[in-house]
């Protein structure tokens, strides 16, 4: 599971011998994250994020358990249940504000760690199933976030709830049956609350369970670095710690500052105004919009505005939207490029710019009412964003040609800090 | 397998994309409502920005204002007499004040539904017994509590100041199907230009007790102050915790960064 420079675990105090004889915790701690496990020496800040990750899912779970100790997931009381919190409970205001800011920290750490893996090629061989976890995790991520915000039963909470759930009534001959039973009636009521309050409190620990996964994936080929090339000997790689912990460390203070200010300075700024509003079934919103993590896939789902084939453009809406996120369980085999990073990929590099600037704007149109420019900028956007995973990466890795790359880890660090590693001749 | 296949789904997408590019048109329906309607104006408060505090005169004059002219048709469920204490009341004014309305209760010996004289403890009492009573009394539109009205509207306070503001004469251009119909009323700034709810405020409608000239524009910034309190009376308490926090995760991350380059001092990275 490790290299073989690996630094062993040796217990010294007689009570670590006797535990690691009986419950090798402290081992698996050791070769896990501590000295015990090396790692590329040339990890920059965006490796920082899965720990982040992780830190931001740890909050969530404190800060859940405690707002469910006063939330009631009942229509008739959610929705004072949860001033109640905000009003009467001891630093109620700070747990829920931390908890309802806490899911979009988690979705910028989880949105970055995914771009860092784009850019660096950290889903190709052999780290395929480390990818694979991490799609699996961004799901239940996005399940789980959806079924959080219908808890608290204002306007938004009630009408996300409806058109979510609507999608599956796409699905021909089945849909209106599945979409009832998901629902428990033929509208949100008590029955969706009281579900989505159970499976919103489970599924945070099925997450944590395929994150344990994720890491333990991981940790078998050892993490990617930014040049993407393999750990060749032990100078290639650092004990994990105190290096990474100490460069963790500092990364965390820096996402706890950023997480701080939204939560106290501005707590409502990525909410909606109508989840203030007591959820109302018989009152529909000016714009139904998700929260801004889904921005991306509303805005595919309704680019899509023309029947096409035997498939209405609802249907087609549903199913590419759910493509949208399920090809990247395929990346890993439609890039066929070897080369992982993109710093000696040309071409690649450029494709990965534009696909952030279109995920940006698909998040925008997303925000936008079914108007013009809005629709066919969300259109175009949806043509890049299938274009790009489904036609241009495969063509590109086939025709690239890399720039020339570093026989080593260790070679492109002393390369970097060769003094003119550029010009002079003395640095080849 | 995966890149022919994953090739012919995309096409799929994108043929099913571009058709509806060219089937959509790229001239919006026109919405003549859009050019009537106006951005807030902005108010200030002493409870915004990153250094708020609660002008307590102010609030307290909200209050009154929401007292003896709002809370004739909307209720203001979430707020209780005992969180008046806030505004700068002492407990005992909080209990006078509470003893000032009936609130709904059953009578102890015959069980009978009754009012009693309010506790702090109570809440504000809603205007109606319901909604069907609140409909029938306000051409079939409810008043919505005010609790949390200025976080529940786009432009929050702003909104809510421009609104009570915002009466005005529907302008000559304004076409006909625009115009206010019968127990509607004009306001640039409501979404939809017309609402049933009319003109709430009127010079020197009230008396203020420490001699602020009760103007239209005082009075509604006084309510729009009240009503921020009400949306979060934890709003100053949640700043000032916030540096404090902030403050200490700085020292903390100032410390984590040393100790970073410490320990990789000797490494080249």
């Amino acid at each position: 599971m490790s290299f073989p420079w690996a630094k062993p675990y040796e217990p010294k105090h007689p009570l670590m011998k006797w535990m690691d004889e009986k419950l090798p915790i402290p081992r698996l701690v050791y070769n896990a994250t501590g000295p015990g496990y090396p790692v590329p020496r040339n990890l920059n800040y965006f490796w920082n994020f899965g720990v982040l990750a992780g830190a931001a899912l740890m909050i969530q779970i404190i800060t859940g358990i405690v707002l469910a100790m006063h939330y009631a997931a009942n229509t008739g009381v959610a929705f004072n249940s949860v001033e109640h919190i905000m009003r009467d409970v001891n630093a109620g205001w700070f747990i829920r504000y931390a908890h309802m800011n806490g899911a979009s920290m988690f979705f910028i750490v989880v949105y970055l760690h995914i771009f860092r893996g784009l850019y660096y090629g950290s889903y190709k061989a052999p780290r395929e199933m480390v990818w694979l976890l991490g799609v699996v995790i961004f799901l239940l991520m996005m399940a789980t976030a959806f079924m959080g915000y219908v808890l608290p039963w204002g306007q938004m909470s009630f009408w996300g709830a409806q058109v979510i759930t609507g999608f599956f009534s796409a699905i021909p001959l089945v849909g209106e049956p599945v979409r009832q039973w998901l629902l428990g009636g033929f509208v949100p009521d008590n029955a969706t609350l009281n579900r989505f309050f159970s499976l919103h409190y489970l599924l945070p620990f099925v997450i944590l369970g395929v994150i344990i996964l994720h890491i333990w994936a991981l940790h078998i080929p050892g993490s990617n670095n930014p040049t993407g090339i393999e750990v060749k000997d032990e100078q290639d790689t650092v004990p994990f710690h105190p290096y990474y912990t100490a460069k963790d460390g500092f990364g965390l203070g820096v996402f706890l500052l950023v997480f701080v200010a939204l939560t106290f300075f501005s707590p409502n700024m990525l909410g909606h105004a109508d989840n203030y509003i007591p959820a109302n079934s018989l009152s529909t919103p000016a714009h139904i919009v998700p929260e801004w993590y889904f921005l991306p896939f509303y805005a595919i789902l309704k680019a899509f505005t023309f029947n096409f084939l035997w498939i209405d453009a609802k249907l087609w809406g549903v199913i590419a939207m759910f493509a949208s996120i399920a090809l990247l369980f395929f990346l890993p085999w439609l890039d066929s490029s070897p080369v992982k990073s993109s710093t000696y990929r040309p071409l690649y590099r450029i494709f990965f710019w534009v696909l952030v600037a279109d995920v940006l704007l698909l998040g925008w149109c997303g925000m936008q009412p079914a108007e013009q420019p809005w629709v066919i900028l969300s259109q175009l956007g949806a043509i890049y964003y299938f274009a790009h995973f489904l036609v241009i990466l495969p063509i590109v890795s086939r025709i690239e040609r890399p720039l020339p790359m570093p026989n080593s880890i260790t070679e492109a660090v002393l390369a970097k800090h060769a003094p003119d590693a550029a010009s002079g001749p003395a640095a080849a | 397998m995966v890149r022919p296949l994953g090739f012919l789904v995309g096409l799929g997408f994108i043929t099913a994309l571009v058709l509806a590019i060219f089937t959509t048109p790229l001239k919006n329906e026109p919405n003549v409502a859009y050019s009537f309607v106006k951005h807030p104006r902005h108010v200030k408060l002493a409870s915004d920005g990153l250094v708020p505090h609660w002008d307590k005169a102010q609030l307290q004059r909200g209050m009154q204002v929401y007292k003896e002219v709002c809370s004739a048709c909307h209720s203001l469920n979430l707020v209780a007499f005992r969180n008046i204490q806030d505004l700068g009341y002492t407990e005992g004014q909080v209990k006078t004040f509470a003893k000032g309305f009936q609130v709904p209760s059953v009578n102890p010996d015959t069980g009978e539904v009754a009012t009693r004289d309010g506790l702090p403890s109570d809440h504000f009492p809603a205007p109606y017994a319901n909604d069907v009573a609140a409909r029938a009394a306000n051409n079939n539109a409810i008043p919505p509590d005010l609790s949390l009205i200025t976080k529940a509207r786009e432009g929050g306070k702003d909104y809510i100041y421009s609104l009570l503001t915002g009466y005005q004469n529907p302008p000559a251009n304004l076409p006909a199907e625009l115009k206010p119909g019968t127990g509607l009323h004009y306001n640039p700034y409501f979404p939809n230009l017309n609402l049933a709810m009319a003109k709430p405020l009127a010079d020197g409608q009230v008396t203020y007790a420490d001699g602020t000239k009760a103007s239209v524009d005082q009075m509604a910034k006084d309510v729009t102050a009240f009503l921020v309190w009400t949306a979060e009376p934890k709003l100053v308490k949640r700043v000032q915790v916030g540096w404090a926090v902030f403050f200490f995760l700085l020292i903390f991350t100032v410390l984590a960064y040393l100790s970073y380059r410490n320990i990789w001092a000797d490494k080249m990275h």
